[in-house]
């Protein structure tokens, strides 16, 4: 025989009962050891369901979105830096020193230690999604030390060129040049705050790099773009 | 909601780097960078095919999961940085699929309302051999049954809400979740 109680059990355990039939079903279960079993079983299924693992799908699906992103017609191509091609610029008086041309030398050096790092990743940002695991690999911390300062020196040296000279470029330029930058330096800034606080994430660390290596890019392509008009 | 983010944004430090580095990069993709928006795919990919799977099956995550990040692509500017990326591609997520529902309850002949039996799911296995993980007994509750088990139980969403998400009654849902809860207490570990 079926028990109407039964049915008003999960709005017990939700605490959604109007305090009138609370207290007779409390009074019912003190009684019933059927009811009493049921709402304990439910009290467990409830915990369960609380206590559910998120699982990653059993293939990749970034390629499949990627696609259709680019079939949608969105952009699909990093608008960091939109320069003007140089048929598009009249030829202007612009060079840079010796000082300046090391500078970007050792940007690109930068860059190549960065990518190569990265590369020696045994897994990219993808692999790192989620919570990391205790087992995942330790960034080299030396990369971190004084490379930052080589990088800092170099772009410092970068963004005092492009201060000599922004007269002598477009403004619609420097205004591209200035807000991707700025966008840049704020995701470096994210990156590195974050890694004061857990310095060990390899993600966090190749989200770092990763910014750095677009601000190095988009510093190396107005270094380019500026000699060429020379 | 707030239950449900924990696992995204939560209070640790590692979860608060992580929606830092969202908000960073949505901004990097609202402006076209796709390399940021891989990096957000690839921390919520678990969470929104995880929903997916428990709310329209197995057999259509894939490519759910893959619509509801287009989905947010397209839309990223949309996203102010008020409230966790997170929250934001979770409500989204859930549109998503709330849509697609619709239509995969057609074309299944699968419905969601009061009477719909959840006879399809034993109320007691016979065997150890039949005993299936909760997961796996999720996905085989009748679809009203498991969209409300999933939005109460797991994503923390109130009756009232769900009811306006599914065009149902509040005492509606409440009677598919203690349906669903009935259907999985058989596949508990003893």
């Amino acid at each position: 025989m079926h028990d109407p109680w039964t049915d008003r059990l999960s709005e017990y355990l939700d605490d959604e009962l109007p305090p009138a039939e609370r207290a007779a079903l409390e009074e019912h279960l003190a009684s019933c050891a059927h009811c009493a079993a049921v709402l304990a079983d439910l009290r467990r299924v409830v915990q369960r369901l609380a206590s559910l693992e998120d699982r990653p799908p059993t293939r990749d699906l970034w390629p499949g979105i990627e696609a259709r992103i680019a079939a949608a017609g969105a952009a699909d191509e990093p608008r960091v830096l939109e320069l003007p091609t140089r048929a598009q610029r009249a030829p202007r008086r612009f060079s840079f020193t010796a000082r300046q041309l090391v500078a970007a030398a050792l940007a690109l050096i930068f860059l190549s230690g960065g990518a190569a790092w990265m590369l020696r990743q045994p897994a990219g940002p993808r692999a790192a999604a989620g919570p990391v695991s205790p087992d995942a690999p330790v960034v080299e911390t030396s990369f971190v030390g004084s490379t930052w300062s080589d990088y800092d020196a170099a772009v410092a040296e970068l963004e005092r060129a492009l201060e000599l000279h922004r007269d002598q470029l477009d403004s619609a330029t420097i205004r591209v040049v200035e807000e991707n930058l700025r966008i840049i330096d704020a995701a470096i800034d994210e990156a590195r705050r974050a890694l004061e606080a857990d310095p060990a994430n390899s993600y966090l660390n190749g989200h770092l790099v990763n910014s750095i290596q677009r601000k190095v890019d988009l510093l190396r392509n107005v270094v380019t773009l500026a000699s060429a008009a020379t | 909601m707030d239950r449900a983010y924990q696992v995204i944004t939560g209070s640790s430090d590692r979860n608060a780097a992580s929606a830092s580095l969202d908000r960073a990069d949505a901004a990097a993709a609202a402006r076209g960078d796709t390399r940021a928006f891989e990096r957000i795919y690839a921390r919520h990919v678990a969470r929104i095919h995880s929903l997916a799977r428990r709310m329209i099956g197995p057999e259509d995550a894939d490519d759910a999961t893959q619509e509801v990040f287009v989905r947010a692509w397209t839309r990223i500017a949309s996203f102010r940085g008020d409230a966790a990326f997170g929250t934001w591609l979770h409500r989204l997520a859930i549109n998503v699929l709330l849509g697609r529902r619709i239509s995969l309850a057609t074309h299944r002949g699968r419905f969601i309302e009061a009477d719909e039996t959840v006879a399809a799911v034993p109320t007691r296995p016979p065997s150890t051999e039949l005993r299936m993980d909760v997961e796996t007994a999720i996905e085989r509750l009748p679809s009203g049954a498991r969209q409300v088990l999933v939005l109460h139980d797991i994503e923390g969403y109130k009756h009232e809400e769900i009811a306006g998400m599914l065009g149902i009654s509040v005492g509606t849902s409440k009677s598919q979740l203690h349906r669903a809860r009935m259907a999985l207490r058989a596949f508990l570990d003893r």
